[in-house]
Formats: C-alpha cells, structure tokens, sequence
C-alpha cells in the first residue's frame, strides 16, 4: 500500500512541477493544485497509513497510538488545505487581473521575446 | 524624582512641540513660532534649574527600564559638559526660532518648519543628556533624520533635495559606524552606561579590538561634524533655509561630532591613533576648508567653509591629547557658536532685504542697513580673531597649544605655521565677507531695494554679538565657570591650570596673532583681482570635488552595480526563478540523502488494496493528463484535477482521517466553482491543425522540464516511501491523544487540535484567510475584466433581444425561465444545506465536523444559488449576506474568545468545557472552544463568499456595461441570427 501511495504522491508532484514550470498562468495555477495535494498527502503519510484506527475518542479515554490515528499530521494537513484554497483564489484572481491589464496570460505578463 | 521628570521634560517636551506644531494649520505661522519659542525657552529655563547642582559638581540623572534583559536602561544623565551643550541647544534654539519667525515667508509652510526644527532640537538635546551609548547612536540618528527634513524643507528645489539626501546619506552611514563602535566599546567594557564607559579609559586603550571601535566611532564623529575627507556633505546643506544653517552651523548638527569626541575624551583619547586620525583629519580639514572659504562668492558657501574649516580646528585641538588642548577646544565650540550663528543671521537678513547672496554682486550695505552692518562686523571680526572679542582668546589658546604640544611625529613640528596660515586664510575670508557685502561703492541693480530688517528680526543677532564682546572683553566673568564647569566634568579632578584673560603679555602667540592677522589682510589685498574675477571656485583644488566624488560613487552603488547584481543574480521572468525553487529543494532533499544514506525503513510494506490502487491509477491518469492538458483544453485539465482531488480525499478516509476528507471534499468543490469563474477571461488558445511542430529550442526546454518534474517526482515518491515504512516518530501525538478530551473536552482530536492545543495557529490562518479574500475584493474592485473569450451562448442572446419586447415580465420571466428544474431544485436544497453546516459545527469538537468544513458547506449553498439563480436573484434575496461584515464578526469572535480568557486571568486563548443538555437535541459540548470555532466558521464563510461572489459578479458588471454600449452587444446578437437564418 505504502508503495501506491508514494507512487500517487510522486506522480501527482511530478505533475504539478511540469505545470509550474509551464509559461501560462492557468497551467501555474492547476500545476500548484496538484502539488498541494501531493505536498498535502505527503505530510499525512508521515503519520503512518492505518488502516481502521480511530479517529475519535472513546469518551473519557486517554488514546494511544496503538489504538488511534496520529493527529497531529491531519491538523496540519488540514490547515494546509484551507491555506492552500486561500493562496489558489488569490492566484486566480492575479492572473486574471495581469490578463485583464497585460493582454496577455503569460506568466511574465508578456509574450516571450523570439 | 524631579530629576527624572525635568530631565525626561527637557527631552520629550521639544518632541511633543513638534507633533503639535506639526498639527497647527499651514498658515499659522505666528502660533506656530510662539509655540517653539516657547518650547526652547521653557527648555532654557530647564537648563538654568538644575546650574545650582551642576556647578557643585552633582550629576542629574534619570534612568527608565528600556531593555532589562539586554542590560539596556533608558539613561538621561546631565553633567557639566552635557549642561553647557544643552543649554547651547535650547539657548541658540530659542533665537533662532525668533529670527526664523521673520525670515521665513508666510507662504511657505512655517508650522512645517517649525515642527522639524523642534523635533531637530529635541534629538540634538538627547545626544547631549544621554547616559547610555547605544541610545546617544539613537538620538544621533534622529539628528541625522530631522537634519534631512530640515535641509530638504523647500523641496521643490533639486538643490535642497539633492543636499539633504547627501546630508542623510553620509551622516546616517557615519551613524551606522558609530553604532557598530558603540556595540564594539560596550563588548569591551561590558556596559552601555557612559559613566562605565568613561571610567574604563586604560581598559579600553589596552583592550585588542580598540583600533577598530575608535575607526567605527571616529567615522560616526567626523562625518557629522564634516571633517576631511567628509566636508563635502556641509556646503550643499546650505540649501536650507538660513535660520537653519545658523542653528546646524553653531550649535547643533556639526557641533555633535566634536562633542561627542570631547564627551569619549577620558575614554579613548591619550594614544598614538587617536593623535594621528583626529589630528591629521582635523589639520587637513582646518587648512583646506579656509582656503576653500576665501574663494567662495557666495555667503553662506563662505561661512559653510569657515564652520568647516572651525571645526577643524576644534578636532584639531581635541586631536593633540592634552588637557589645555581640550580647554580650548571646548571654549571654541562655545565662541564658534556664537559668532557662527550671528554671522549666518546677518548673510541671511543680507539674502532677506537684497534678495541676493552674491559678495560680486553686493557692495556698499554699510550704508543702507548701518546697523546689521556693524553687528556683522564685529562678529566677522570675532571669527577673524581679533582682540577684545571672543574669537581672539581662544586662538590665542590655539597657539600656545600648537607651540607646545610635544608631537610624536616629526613632522607635527609644522604645526604652529598651519595655525598660522589657517588663521591667516580666516582673517581673509572674514575681511572678504565684511568688506565684499558693506564697503564698497553703493550697489548697482539689486533685487530689491536694500533696508534694515525689523526690529526683532535683529534682536538675535544683537544679542549673539554682545555675548561675543562681553566673552572678548571680561572672558573670566562672562564664561569662565561655564567653561570650568563643562572642563572638569570631562576631566575630573585633573583640571590643568589656564588663564582666561585678554593680555598675557608680550608673548610668542601674540606674535602669532599679529603675523596670521596681517598676513591675512595682505592675501586679501593680493587676491582681489581674482576675487572680482568671472572664476568660480578656489585655484588648484577645483578638480578635487568631493561631492562629484560622492555623487559618482552613488550612482555607481545605487544604479550601475544595483543593475549588474540584478542581471547576474536575478531575472525578471517567473520561470526560471520556480525552476531555481523546485531544483534547489530538490538538491537540498538529495544532499541529504547523500549525507545520511537511503534505505528502506523497519515496517513490513502492509499488502495492496486493489480498490484504492485502482483509484489511484485512475487518478494518477487524471493528473498526468490535466499536466498535459491544461495548455489547450482548460476546462478538461480542471475536471481531471478535481479528479485527482477525490482520489485524495478517498485516500484521506481510507487513512482513518475523516475530517481531512471532509475539509476536502468541500474546498475541492468551492475551488472548481472559483477556477471555472474565471476561466471565461482567459485568451483562447487552439492547437492548429497542421501546424509545424514546436521549435528545438522549444523542444528541449520541455526535455529539460520534464526531467526536473521527473526528478522532483520520483525524488518526493521515495522520500514518502521511506518516511511511510518506518515507525512515525511520537512527538506530539500522545500527549495531544491524552489529553483531548481529559482537558479540551473533546473526542475529535484533530477537532481539539485545532481550536484548542494549537488555537494560536488557527487564529493566524483565519487572518491569513481573512487577508486574502481582502486582497482578492480589493483587486477585484478595480479589476478591469478581459473581453470574454467565447460569445454568450444563443439562448442568451435570444433573451437579451427579448426581453425589450415582452417589458411587462422582463424582470424575472426570462430569467426564471433558464434551467428551471435545478434552479427548483437548489431552492431546495439551500436549507437543508444550511442544516448541515449547522450540524458539522456543532458535532465538530466530538465528530468529524467542525468550523472550516461547516463554513465551506454554507459557502458552496450560497454559491449554488448563485449559479444557478443568478446573481441578480441571489442578490435580490440574499441581502443579508454582507461577507464583510461575516469576516469581520468571524475575526472579533475568535479574537475575542482568546481575549476573554485574560478576563479569568488565564493566558490567551485557554480554553473552557462543560457538556449543556438541551431539550431535544440532547447533550451539546459546550466548550469555549465552540465559541473560537463559531469565528472560525463566520470567517470561512464571509472570505469565501466575498472571494466567489467578487468574481461571480463580474459578469454582472459586464452585463451592465452591455445595455450602455449596446453597440456591442446588438452586432453580435444580430450576425449570429443572420448566421443562424442562413
């Protein structure tokens, strides 16, 4: 399972950096979603991949990790998304704004010399 | 106690006069001078106060907690030389602010003035009261800001812009070495307080790193007080307003260098380096700033070469390491201020009533204005050094000290003859102000008809002349305690003998005198056909230009360097700055891995899941194919990287993380609706048929990219390999496992970590959050949208040509008409979404739920009406949804909530629990962290509606725009239905 796992991680990263690296701005903002998830799933793992732990307390218990999920990954994890949603709207919102004033979707803001 | 608060008034009051000053109306020129009139004064008066304890040898000080962990107090301390200099400050201060009420214009902005030159006052007095080094470098830096101010006051000229920024420029540099010093020095002794400082002289003259803190500090010093090779700065302030050259000549700015050398006297003077930099800067600046004087056609260009050439004359004295030296240095920066700032009145009453500043030009005054002509004369003659006024005794001083200092270089025996020429080169050029403005034959096509000034604009200068023959005349009277008070706080207990007194006999310094003043006179008889000269600037020197230097320097520094650092360092193009991003983590992970080695972990791989493995071959595809897609076909690229999304959150729940699935799956929806907002404005961009394949160069960019998202790929799937098949190491887990629901009430750890344990974190995101849905609106108000890439589809033109015909039912009919059975159906469903927000919020801290996914489903129901409904329905019906006001609620609940755990006097943010029964609905935690997840939820739904709705509504807008240019939108309508009908 880990080996899928990291595979997905992988090839989700490796997806988004080509993005990134493209000259349009839409293929930098898809690219940069794909690296969040990768990114995203890369720090959940770090907490181990467990199948059918707990992810909530038994009332009036103090859990183990033998029992439960690791929750500290998750919070940060799901931190990472909320940010991740914040910076994406403001990329948008950029880009579309550098389109509106340059003409242009390239990421410089104009056309690459030739 | 009193003290503290005179000394702490005499500082902050001229600070507080400024700000008040600052506040007055632009024209309030009389309020604006009676107030700093009365600051310096009340000042003054401050000053006199505390003489009795001064003069029985008390130091006053005042000292407040600044920095207790650094060791660093808040000192005030006045002794004897900080009194003297204070009361140089404030006394100087107070006629120049009655002789800058007449001389400034009523158009100019005076309060303005006024309020730099108070806030100027208020750190020069810092300087000289501070007890504590590392705040004396800070009051020395505000000198250098509020010089700047005052400089530059008339900002419409280059001149004064251009002198200001390299006044600013050079003093604030010496500043900075001056602190860096002040940091060595206090390394040395162990303390910033000057009284430590001053008493570990031998400590300091012994310890290795003294050479450099005496560069670092003597750099501070002689820049400011504009020594060689630093004079050039002096002239170009000049472009200041004439009070404030006056009040910067005598008292102030440049006076702080020299102070500040004579106030570390006792702590780093008495060696070889100091002898040679102070000496040599103070010989060649004496030397060349008198020369430079004589040559000068402009009177204040004159007299800034004089304060140059004085001062170094002071650093001269303090330079040659013996008391009496330092005696007479002290005394002159005493009568050099007094005839300075006279002499700066008088040129400017001169540029007042004539209108012109050039000694060419001018001639004759005597005649005119009989009275500023006689005070001038006799301040020039004090400068000159004649008898019976102040300037005389303390060149007398000056000589004795140049015939007897024992030089330990040989060449220093050249000394008494510089004080000689210098002395000559000043009686010539104080003979050129004196004869080249009042003697002479009357004047021929002034500017303006030349008169005596008002009566009050005199009375400063009458009063700086007096003092000047008073000190002349009866100097033991007049100065001699002041001076013996100001000497022995520097030197303690080891006051050598002088005499103050006119006559000391026939003697070789007399001599002296008689040669220097006659010599003088003679040069300027020899000179005077050069002087009437067309020649600007002085013989020989001319090309020696420090400011050109400067000048030179800046741009190479500011612009030429600035620009080739820029263009090795640095690109103005994204793409290789991400590729230098991604290729340097990707080095920083490989070091690693080269350093310490690569293996796999101590976990047995756990065995494949067909199911989720077939997810994730299908996800992998979809963002394989949303890499490749997403240049051609935007909207396929969006659907197949929603599709990895859901791949991510299956593998979230697969995991045993329900609230990270959760969160997923409702910001996945919230960001597809955003992108596909705004995908409307982006060019077309068609992959032609037939078209030649990309360029090579094209072509092995891509190779080169591909094989960085190759690397970067493979590099982070074997780092998550290896971190998963090792044991996750324990760090916070078990104690936040512990302790959830014993102390944070909660059985939704992840829910708990959140809003409780790491509460402080969240509250940060959701400002962040909250900053960039700001920044989103606010680009968006003034977003000027692309033309849209693709037409409105036909059933919309058709309604938009439409509705003028069917008037009655236009409002709602057509619209209502679209999409009828979703927009139905979304009606719906809007509550029942609302319930489930509801729910998610209230289970959060016990279930997967909670604030950020409760916001998000609130947020994606609103959104829902919005495409379906229009934005017009929406906003027709939804006008209580103000996002703003959502942020903003969000922000003061979850801020406040942190707050009011101060209120229990507890630390920010803890946090309170109890389980409530409600009917019906049953047992409800009822944490304080509910309320902290409340804001939560108010600011995830505010930021997010404000975010989509801002972008939502440019369509809106551009249907708006339409209706007034229907010159647009009709063509278009009517070539489609042409179209059509064909």
């Amino acid at each position: 399972m880990e080996l899928v796992v990291s595979l997905a991680i992988g090839m989700l990263a490796g997806s988004g950096v080509w993005l990134l690296l493209r000259p349009r701005t839409f293929q930098v903002t898809i690219g940069l979603a794909l690296l969040s998830y990768a990114v995203n799933l890369f720090i959940f793992s770090t907490g181990g991949l467990r199948t059918g732990a707990d992810a909530i307390l038994k009332r009036g218990e103090a859990g183990t990790l033998a029992q439960y999920t690791d929750p500290v990954p998750q919070a940060l994890v799901l931190t990472a998304i909320v940010i991740g949603f914040a910076t994406t709207a403001l990329l948008l919102v950029v880009l579309l704004a550098a389109r509106g004033l340059t003409g242009t979707d390239h990421v410089d803001g104009r056309e690459r010399e030739r | 106690m009193p003290e503290t608060v005179l000394l702490l008034a005499l500082v902050a009051l001229p600070f507080a006069g400024a700000v008040a000053a600052g506040l007055l109306p632009t024209h309030a020129r009389n309020l604006a001078a009676a107030l700093a009139g009365g600051v310096a004064l009340t000042g003054l008066a401050l000053v006199w106060v505390t003489y009795p304890t001064v003069s029985a040898g008390g130091v006053l000080k005042a000292e407040l907690a600044w920095m207790p962990t650094l060791g660093l107090n808040f000192t005030l301390r006045m002794d004897g030389f900080a009194w003297l200099f204070a009361g140089l400050v404030t006394g100087i201060g107070a006629l120049v602010v009655l002789y800058a009420r007449y001389y400034m214009s009523s158009d100019d902005p005076v309060p303005r003035f006024f309020a730099f030159l108070l806030a100027f006052m208020g750190a020069m007095t810092g300087v000289v009261v501070s007890g504590n080094l590392v705040q004396l470098a800070f009051f020395w830096e505000l000198t250098s800001l509020f010089s700047f101010l005052l400089i530059g006051y008339w900002h419409h000229t280059a001149a004064a812009r251009d002198g200001a920024r390299m006044a600013l420029t050079i003093t604030a540099t010496g500043g900075l070495a001056l602190f860096a010093g002040v940091l060595v020095l206090g390394h040395i002794v162990g303390s910033y307080e000057l009284e430590a400082v001053l008493a570990a002289g031998d400590r300091i003259r012994q310890h290795p790193l003294y050479l450099p803190a005496l560069l670092l500090i003597l750099t501070g010093a002689l820049t400011k007080s504009a020594q060689f090779p630093f004079q050039f700065w002096l002239p170009n302030a000049m472009a200041a307003p004439t009070p404030v050259s006056a009040y910067l000549h005598s008292a102030t700015l440049v006076k702080a260098g020299v102070f500040l050398m004579a106030r570390l006297w006792p702590a780093m003077a008495g060696t070889e380096a100091w002898f040679l930099i102070v000496g040599t800067a103070g010989l060649v600046t004496m030397l060349l700033g008198a020369y430079v004087a004589i040559f000068q056609n402009d009177l204040k260009g004159l007299l800034a070469y004089s304060t140059i050439s004085h001062l170094g004359l002071i650093t001269l004295l303090l330079g040659l390491n013996s008391d009496l030296a330092l005696v007479a240095a002290v005394f002159h920066i005493l009568n050099h201020a007094a005839f300075k700032a006279s002499l700066f009145m008088a040129a400017g009453i001169i540029d007042h009533e004539t209108g012109t500043r050039d000694i060419r030009r001018l001639s004759g005054l005597n005649r005119s204005m009989p009275f500023t002509a006689r005070l001038a004369l006799v301040a020039g003659a004090a400068m000159a050094g004649v008898p019976l006024l102040n300037g005389f005794i303390s060149k007398e001083m000056f000589f004795a000290e140049a015939l007897s200092v024992e030089a330990p270089v040989g060449f220093l025996n050249i000394l008494p003859f510089a004080a000689m020429l210098g002395s000559a080169f000043s009686v010539a050029y104080s003979l050129r102000f004196i004869h080249g403005a009042f003697f002479g034959p009357d004047p021929v096509d002034l500017p303006r008809r030349p008169h005596e000034p008002a009566t009050w604009m005199r009375f400063p200068v009458e009063i700086l002349v007096l003092t000047c023959i008073g000190v002349g005349v009866l100097p033991a009277a007049t100065v001699g305690p002041f001076l013996d008070l100001a000497v022995r706080s520097v030197l303690g207990n080891t006051v050598p003998y002088y005499s103050l007194s006119v006559w000391h006999g026939l003697n070789l310094p007399l001599l002296m005198s008689v040669i220097a003043l006659a010599g003088g006179a003679a040069l300027y008889l020899l000179l005077q056909r050069r002087l009437r000269s067309e020649i600007e600037g002085e013989p020989l020197l001319r090309h020696l230009e420090g400011k050109r230097i400067f000048e030179r320097a800046m741009v190479f520094l500011s612009w030429r360097l600035a620009r080739r650092l820029e263009g090795i360092a640095s690109t103005r193009r994204l793409q290789p700055q991400l590729r230098l991003i991604v290729a340097g983590a990707f080095l920083a992970g490989g070091a690693a891995v080269w350093l310490r080695g690569f293996g796999p972990g101590n976990l047995p791989p756990s065995p494949v899941d067909p199911v989720l493995a077939l997810v994730w071959v299908v996800s992998g595809a979809c963002a394989l194919g949303a890499a490749g897609l997403a240049k051609f076909h935007r909207l396929a690229a969006l659907i197949l990287a929603g599709g990895a999304g859901l791949a991510v959150c299956i593998t979230f729940v697969w995991f045993s993380a329900p609230d990270l699935a959760l969160t997923q799956l409702t910001v996945e929806v919230v960001t597809t609706v955003l992108l596909l907002l705004g995908l409307r404005w982006l060019p077309k961009r068609l992959r032609i048929e037939g078209e030649r394949g990309p360029e090579v160069l094209t072509r092995t960019r891509r190779i080169r990219d591909l094989s960085i998202a190759m690397g970067a790929g493979g590099g982070l799937a074997a780092l998550s390999y290896a971190v998963m098949t090792r044991t996750p190491p324990d760090l916070l887990a078990l104690d936040f496992l512990a302790r959830a629901y014993t102390e944070g009430g909660g059985t939704n750890v992840v829910n708990v970590t959140l809003v409780d344990f790491r509460g402080f974190d969240t509250l940060g995101e959701i400002f962040v959050v909250a900053a960039v849905a700001l920044a989103t609106y606010a680009l968006l108000r003034r977003f000027r949208p692309a033309p849209d890439s693709v037409e409105p589809p036909s059933q919309q033109i058709d309604q938009l040509l439409a509705e003028p015909a069917r008037p009655v039912s236009a409002e709602t009919q057509p619209v209502a008409d679209w999409l009828l059975v979703p927009f139905t159906l979304t009606r719906l469903i809007f509550p029942v979404m609302l319930m489930v927000a509801i729910f998610l919020l209230l289970r959060g801290h016990d279930l997967p739920g909670g604030g950020f996914s409760a916001g998000m489903v609130v947020a994606i129901a609103v959104i829902l009406q919005y495409m379906i409904g229009g934005t017009e329905w929406t906003e027709d019906r939804l006008a209580w949804l103000r996002p703003r006001v959502w942020i903003g609620a969000g922000l003061l609940l979850a801020a406040g909530t942190g707050l009011a755990a101060w209120a229990f006097g507890r630390p920010f943010l803890t946090s309170y629990f109890g389980y409530l029964e409600l009917p019906v609905i049953g047992t409800v935690p009822t944490a304080s962290a509910l309320l902290f997840d409340l804001g939560v939820f108010a600011l995830v739904v505010g930021a997010t509606l404000l975010m989509l709705v801002a972008l939502a509504h440019q369509s809106v807008r551009g249907r708006r725009a339409t209706p007034r240019s229907a010159t647009m939108a009709e063509p278009v309508a009517r070539t489609t239905i042409a179209a059509r009908d064909a």
